[in-house]
């Protein structure tokens, strides 16, 4: 009864929940990534969006996730920003490992 | 030993791509722009910072001068920010780069000096005689006034280079120092050690203090020319 071609049909399939629609089955596009089944996982990485302004908007998602779980609660607590900085430490870590790499405590480097 | 104690301070590529702009940016995801009345913690506190500061930095300014409020508030929240992220371990601080500190430091005297000559001229070109000089020291004195303008903006950028730069060098080679004395003489090395943990106090006040003089002198030639 449900297939993916039922949903283009009707205004009324459409206008359900986003949890109904999700147990019924929802086209490829607008899934997930835990909803994606391993074997669809090829077709939903390039139907993604990769314009300038699809990876924007990723961008801003990513930072407003973080921003409204961490910070921007009654009680935020200094793990919000320590974690920003922890992974700042480790981003310039990577950056110079090819440098760091001559100091280590090694007879042949 | 000598390539690895600059190579801290080469300018970031990562593939050849320069990520020194993403570095430069990053400062400013950690000052999120209030929405409401009643922020969150973060907003809070940096609100309360900002307020305090402006008080004290724009207190002696007339309106004129108040106008640039904004651009010296942005400044000191900028060098103090960016000093204080590169005392983190592995960081680059773009504020060693000497070209970073002259494009913030000419554009901003050269302002206050033109804003003077336009508005005040004549108190402006007689900032160039001090009251009370004998008259056959007046040429002499001008020459050496002219001088003296010229050299803020080169002072005030190499300035900042050079504090923050000789503070991260000093703390390159008392580390390497305490490590390589670990093996030889353990209470050395924590003499050595202690040194370096009182060296990192003081960076952290350099890093706040080297904001608030930059700021502090560029208002300082505002008030002078407003």
């Amino acid at each position: 009864m449900a297939s993916v071609e039922m949903w283009y049909s009707s205004p009324w399939t459409k206008s359900l929940p986003m949890r109904v629609k999700t147990k019924l089955g929802l086209p490829l596009k607008e899934k997930k990534l835990m909803e994606v089944k391993l074997g669809e996982l090829p077709s939903w990485i390039l139907m993604r969006d990769f314009t300038p302004k699809g990876i924007a908007g990723a961008f801003q998602r990513g930072y407003y996730r973080y921003y409204n779980k961490y910070i921007n609660v009654k009680k935020g607590s200094v793990a919000g920003i320590s974690m920003v900085l922890a992974a700042y430490v480790l981003f310039n870590y990577c950056r110079s490992y090819k440098e760091l790499k001559h100091e280590r405590r090694r007879k042949y480097h | 030993m000598n390539e690895n104690l600059f190579a801290s301070f080469a300018t970031p590529t990562m593939m050849g791509l320069p990520i020194v702009i993403l570095i430069i940016m990053f400062p400013s995801i950690l000052f999120p722009s209030p929405n409401r009345l009643i922020n969150n913690r973060l907003i809070s506190i940096q609100q309360w910072l900002v307020q305090l500061t402006s008080k004290q930095m724009m207190a002696i300014h007339n309106n004129k001068g108040q106008t640039w409020t904004l651009m010296l508030m942005s400044l000191i929240l900028f060098i103090g920010s960016t000093n204080l992220l590169g005392l983190l371990p592995h960081s680059f601080t773009p504020t060693t780069q000497l070209s970073m500190n002259l494009g913030m430091a000419i554009p901003l005297w050269a302002g206050t000096v033109f804003m003077g000559f336009r508005h005040k001229t004549k108190a402006a070109l007689a900032h160039f005689l001090p009251q009370g000089t004998p008259i056959f020291l007046i040429p002499m004195l001008v020459i050496i006034e002219t001088i003296s303008l010229f050299i803020q903006p080169v002072a005030l950028a190499v300035r900042l280079t050079a504090n923050i730069t000789a503070g991260h060098l000093l703390m390159h080679l008392i580390g390497g120092t305490t490590l390589a004395l670990m093996s030889i003489s353990p209470s050395t090395a924590l003499i050595t050690f202690i040194i370096l943990i009182l060296l990192t106090i003081l960076e952290f006040a350099v890093a706040m203090i080297q904001a608030y003089v930059f700021t502090l002198l560029v208002s300082l030639y505002l008030h002078d020319n407003t």
